[in-house]
């Protein structure tokens, strides 16, 4: 599987990260290097193996289902590049 | 009394409690090393009002006689660590001006076991590297040179700065973290301790995530006892993290007797790698040769999909830190681009993301995006998920047969000048944890240990791996390893 740079274009725009159109053809060929090296993945027999969903055997805790922190509004927006009247602020996003 | 930055934390320890010295002047003698120590670069937010008064107040404790595991000993904080009202941006440029509203599990587990914080400590940007040459802070550099050559070398990342402090004697210990050998491979290049605990034995709350189900965090330290000291005091069960185990944590020093006849001792075939330097190789003989003299029994394995683990790796670490880095878009905190007129929250995103990470990052979180996207899903994840269940049984099988633990080396070298791999293919750099990163697929605990020194002077280190959970008897074995090497050479000072 070999990747160009409109596959590269595409895998930038879905990890939200700009990429300029003359830097495409150098990513993609990064990308053809890793995915070579990942590729010696397929030499696996894999049959019948389940993916591993957690290294430990443990069962994730669970807890009482009760409020257990809060009310901390100016906390949570203290770090915020732009917030505004209790919100975070983005561009407008709707019309 | 003079270079009390060079104390161990156990050697401290024993100093405060028997009151010749006071925590207020070990702490300003690290403070004054750190401030010498300009050209380490290790240090990169320094907490000097923070660290006097914990020793203050770590002093009144010890005269009180109410003195914690760690109380009054000055250590190191890793950049990833979420450190309340203290910079905290994983060495990147995203997250510049992030000041914590909270502290990390395992930073409010060691300030309540008394301990002092000198500062922040420079790494790869959101631990990604084996170099630390990926910060926004700049290269940390090795304390240690090759013989009189002045050449800058890489204290090894991602927790470089960790590892290049502990070893200039700027701190008595420092938190790492280890996601793929980010605490063991920066030990084995500085002549230091580290041990990357089993999976969910230390809280992962308030540390900068990279790859959910492999990054634990663990000590860096000047012996193996300082391991074991500091393991403690950072371990145990959180309820804040759900995959942190719900496990006593047992007293670890008490378990470092030195003794271990008749244990077994593992020597996987699969490491033996083509082009493994000579001194590595004669390293690893020489260190079995030493726990078979303290008593061990050494037994051939073999873990048959070792090969496979780096790109299991590269799929796995990639694709959980895409999920993780998602988080940084502008919006909550951290930097956020200019806008230009006309831009919507798109261009935001985009620009923010490309201004604020670094080129190793921006590389990961798009082969991540697209081995997790349609189509390649089942092809590249699934695939390495399932490879990684057969990295694990490999493991399963040997510990089942009888083994105790695994001697391996920590590196497939010493540490290497600063810029000797920038135009290398980046799957040479990642070659560097080829030893070190079957253990965090595998979920084990792994310790490096320095044993030796090569032709030019420079550290070299070996890995331990043990069974999950028993840190315990892991820090013993490494103890004896340590004891039988009498590895005591420490860096010409030059900073």
């Amino acid at each position: 599987m070999s990747i160009d740079t409109q596959t590269a274009a595409k895998v930038a725009k879905l990890a939200r990260i700009k990429v300029e159109d003359d830097a495409l053809p150098a990513l993609a060929n990064e990308f053809n290097t890793i995915l070579g090296f990942i590729e010696q993945l397929n030499e696996v027999n894999v049959e019948g193996v389940e993916p591993m969903t957690s290294v430990t055997p443990q069962r994730l805790k669970r807890r009482e289902d009760v409020v257990t922190d809060g009310d901390m509004q100016d906390k949570i927006l203290k770090n915020a590049p732009d917030a505004r009247e209790g919100f975070f602020a983005v561009p407008k996003v709707v019309e | 009394m003079s270079d009390l930055n060079k104390l161990t934390l156990a050697e401290a320890r024993d100093k405060l409690r028997a009151k010749d010295v006071t925590s207020v002047e070990l702490t300003q003698a690290c403070l004054s090393a750190i401030d010498a120590a300009g050209a380490l670069n290790a240090f990169v937010h320094k907490t000097p009002e923070i660290a006097l008064e914990q020793a203050r107040a770590a002093d009144a404790r010890l005269a009180a006689g109410d003195a914690p595991a760690m109380c009054g000993l000055p250590v190191g904080i890793k950049d990833l660590f979420c450190t309340k009202g203290v910079p905290s941006q994983a060495a990147s440029a995203i997250l510049e001006g992030f000041k914590p509203e909270y502290e990390s599990t395992v930073t409010s587990k060691l300030f309540d076991a008394g301990s002092v914080m000198l500062g922040k400590l420079n790494m790869d940007e959101f631990a990604m590297g084996s170099s630390n040459e990926t910060s926004v802070y700049g290269n940390a550099v090795n304390p240690w040179r090759r013989g009189n050559d002045d050449t800058a070398l890489t204290p090894g990342g991602s927790s470089g700065g960790s590892a290049s402090a502990v070893a200039a004697d700027l701190c008595l210990a420092a938190t790492g973290t280890d996601t793929g050998g980010s605490i063991r491979q920066p030990c084995a290049f500085t002549g230091t301790v580290g041990i990357k605990p089993t999976y969910g034995r230390c809280s992962r709350w308030g540390i900068v995530a990279f790859a959910s189900s492999l990054d634990q965090a663990g000590p860096m330290t000047k012996t193996v006892r300082d391991a074991a000291i500091m393991l403690e005091a950072m371990a145990g069960h959180d309820p804040k993290d759900s995959t942190s185990a719900d496990l006593a944590v047992p007293n670890f020093e008490a378990m470092l007797t030195g003794d271990i006849k008749g244990k077994k001792i593992g020597i996987p075939k699969e490491y033996r790698l083509d082009g493994t330097p000579d001194e590595i190789v004669k390293l690893w003989d020489d260190g079995t040769a030493m726990l078979k003299d303290a008593g061990a029994e050494i037994v051939d394995i073999s873990l048959p999909h070792t090969k496979y683990a780096l790109p299991a790796y590269y799929v796995i670490a990639p694709a959980e830190a895409s999920s993780n880095l998602a988080r940084y878009d502008g919006v909550r905190y951290g930097h956020r681009t200019t806008l230009a007129a006309g831009d919507g929250i798109t261009e935001m995103y985009e620009k923010t993301r490309a201004e604020g990470f670094g080129h190793e990052v921006q590389r990961r979180v798009m082969v991540g995006t697209y081995v997790l996207s349609a189509g390649f899903y089942d092809a590249y994840y699934n695939r390495a998920r399932r490879v990684r269940a057969l990295i694990k049984k490999d493991f399963d099988d040997v510990f089942a047969a009888g083994v105790d633990a695994i001697l391996t080396p920590a590196t497939p070298s010493a540490a290497f000048g600063l810029g000797e791999m920038n135009d290398e293919d980046p799957v040479k750099m990642y070659l560097n944890d080829v030893f070190t990163v079957t253990v965090n697929l595998a979920g084990l605990p792994g310790i490096s240990v320095p044993t030796g020194v090569d032709a030019q002077g420079l550290p070299l280190g070996l890995q331990l791996i043990g069974r999950p959970w028993e840190e315990g008897d892991l820090l013993n074995t490494a103890y004896a390893l340590e004891q039988a090497a009498g590895f005591v050479a420490k860096p010409g000072r030059w900073w």
